[in-house]
């Protein structure tokens, strides 16, 4: 931890000032007030108001009205929760698969130093660039049977009716988060890949190991807090595909891609329902914390100590 | 999540002393062999990445009549600029000045106020300070969305609604935790005996924060910039749920709106995708190489 390196009074502070210091330094809190001031009145305040305000009845412009423990029975006992739930985690799932992977590999591969690579890196950072608006609509167009990629490539089989057919929506969705997304989780792992002792990858070569065995001696066991960082970030950050997926399929074909994020908005702020929606809102806030705590504690406690071995 | 976020960042200092000595170095030895799959997979992923990008710049320079004649991919046979010039007639300078406006107003405030945030943790001590710090980390695993109702009815009762400002607050609000937590990372890089010398010097915290810790951190304030930035520049959910006029559509609505009415001219609707992602690519080009090195930094082990 780096408070061995900034808190450790230096040569010029001597005892006798200690306490003076102390009060200098739990002075500067004042300087934290007005980021904290934003913080608690448009996130903290938010986050116990969706509590709140899944025990009342709103239509969004009209009275609030208590409504006790109304909503969260009806949402609980409604298919379409468990629609969207199932969903979302078949989502994030099936994105975790796919990206992690990919990006893994790419990660390792544009970590070499070759100038192409470089230029390659640049290129595979393009989407992101992009806003989830503007990806969904150029894959609308990109998907034309007639006046897209199918005729394009000459590929007939890429000419199909994507956003009518409830699979293969639910696969273009999935698809087009991961060309979104990949390319964010390549530069985590390139960063994590240069950070790995080279001195390693000579020992191994000594004992006579061969590439692939390296990649999974040393390489993989080596990026195992990048996998997690990357992991966490992908997982937790699969609840909140909203706007591509508000963009591309509207949730549909029927409600084939209404993922519990999709839910919460065509439940507030279509149907005018913003208790049963702010119960969909909590659910939404337990999962992402649940998730993200599993995901720490498969990190482990080793984590300093394993972090130092092999440097 | 904000531990592991925490933790690793926390590496990712200690490593990043070393990193680009590392990078060097390289992997040469160990990548050499993977190099005929790699490069496969590396180009093919690029073909992937490159050619929706392709598809929709050259449709976008296409007559009507060349977006239903020609194959698809081919180079338009008679480019023409007609549907950016559509798309520029169309209120297009409107959202892109609203656009502006709110990543300005939401991106310098931001900076500023975790800025001074940053240097009180990590050059102060007290509980105080250590229980803000411990917020800010657990604002990390807060999803905006799932609060996108209790704030659409602060905005209401605080007369906001439909109005840029609206955008701007809670957008400032859910840029904090992480600005925070990259920026303290960079402020503890600096040498202790850097602010001691300021402070021998006879200079005040307040001074030292802006002469010394500011032009140190320059680096993570540009990075911290543009990737705030890009997130307000690309959101899409404030803007749906918190303002209705067409006057005060940012570029994302109104790629969106734009969609809907133009949906018959494809070429027009490309366009106004590549117009809206113009300045975000401009600003890439500029601050590339911080931005990567700065995201390196704060999110790898």
């Amino acid at each position: 931890m780096s408070n061995a390196v900034s808190t450790a009074p230096g040569p010029s502070v001597g005892v006798r000032n200690s306490k003076q210091t102390e009060q200098r330094k739990a002075a500067l809190a004042w300087l934290t007030i007005p980021a904290l001031f934003f913080f608690l009145v448009f996130a903290v305040i938010p986050l116990a108001g969706v509590l709140i305000l899944s025990f009342t009845s709103w239509d969004g412009i009209g009275a609030i009205g208590a409504a006790g423990l109304d909503n969260w029975f009806s949402v609980l006992a409604d298919p379409g929760l468990y629609n969207a739930l199932g969903l979302t985690f078949l989502i994030m799932i099936v994105s975790w698969l796919v990206q992690t992977p990919i990006s893994l590999l790419l990660g390792v591969f544009t970590a070499g130093s070759q100038r192409y690579r470089a230029v390659l890196a640049v290129l595979y950072f393009l989407p992101l660039l992009l806003s989830s608006a503007a990806v969904a609509i150029a894959f609308k167009a990109l998907l034309d049977p007639n006046f897209g990629l199918a005729t394009g490539l000459g590929l007939p089989f890429l000419a199909q009716d994507w956003l009518g057919v409830p699979q293969l929506a639910l696969g273009l969705v999935i698809f087009v988060i991961a060309w979104q997304f990949v390319p964010f989780h390549t530069l985590i792992y390139q960063g994590g890949v240069r950070q790995i002792p080279k001195s390693l990858y000579e020992a191994a070569q000594i004992d006579g190991a061969g590439t692939i065995k390296q990649f999974f001696h040393i390489t993989l066991p080596q990026l195992k807090y990048t996998i997690i960082t990357s992991s966490t970030l992908m997982v937790v950050g699969s609840l909140t595909y909203f706007d591509l997926i508000f963009v591309l399929t509207g949730g549909g074909p029927g409600n084939s891609t209404r993922i519990l994020a999709l839910d919460m908005y065509l439940r507030g702020f279509r149907a005018n329902l913003m208790g049963p929606a702010s119960v969909i809102a909590v659910i939404l806030v337990i999962i992402g914390l649940a998730l993200a705590l599993f995901l720490q504690r498969l990190g482990g406690k080793d984590k300093q100590g394993s972090q130092l071995e092999g440097l | 999540m904000s531990t592991v976020l925490k933790s690793n960042t926390q590496e990712a200092r200690t490593g990043s002393l070393g990193s680009t000595a590392a990078a060097k170095r390289g992997l040469g030895t160990k990548l050499r062999g993977l190099n005929i799959p790699g490069g496969l997979g590396g180009w093919i992923w690029l073909a992937i990445i490159i050619l929706p990008v392709y598809y929709v710049v050259i449709t976008s320079l296409k007559t009507q009549a060349g977006y239903f004649g020609q194959n698809p991919l081919a180079i338009p046979t008679e480019p023409t600029l007609e549907n950016y010039q559509l798309v520029l007639e169309a209120d297009f300078a409107q959202y892109f000045m609203n656009s502006a406006i709110v990543t300005l107003g939401s991106v310098i405030p931001t900076v500023l106020i975790s800025f001074m945030a940053s240097f009180a943790i990590v050059r102060g001590a007290g509980r105080f300070l250590k229980l803000v710090n411990g917020m800010f980390l657990m604002g990390l695993a807060i999803p905006l969305q799932a609060t996108i109702i209790p704030i659409y009815l602060m905005i209401i009762r605080l007369n906001l609604y439909d109005s840029l400002l609206a955008l701007m607050l809670p957008s400032i609000a859910f840029a904090i935790p992480l600005t925070v937590l990259i920026l303290s990372n960079f402020i503890r890089d600096v040498p202790n005996e850097l602010f001691e010398s300021m402070r021998l010097d006879g200079c005040s915290e307040w001074q030292t924060m802006w002469r010394l810790a500011l032009p140190l951190t320059r680096p993570a304030i540009v990075t911290v910039a543009i990737y705030n930035g890009l997130h307000v520049w690309n959101g899409f959910l404030l803007p749906l749920v918190l303002t209705q006029s067409p006057s005060l559509r940012v570029l994302p609505l109104g790629l969106w709106t734009f969609q809907g009415e133009f949906s018959v001219n494809i070429p027009a609707v490309l366009a106004s995708v590549v117009l809206s992602t113009l300045p975000i690519l401009v600003l890439y080009v500029v601050g590339r190489r911080q931005l990567l090195a700065g995201l390196t930094a704060g999110f790898s082990k």
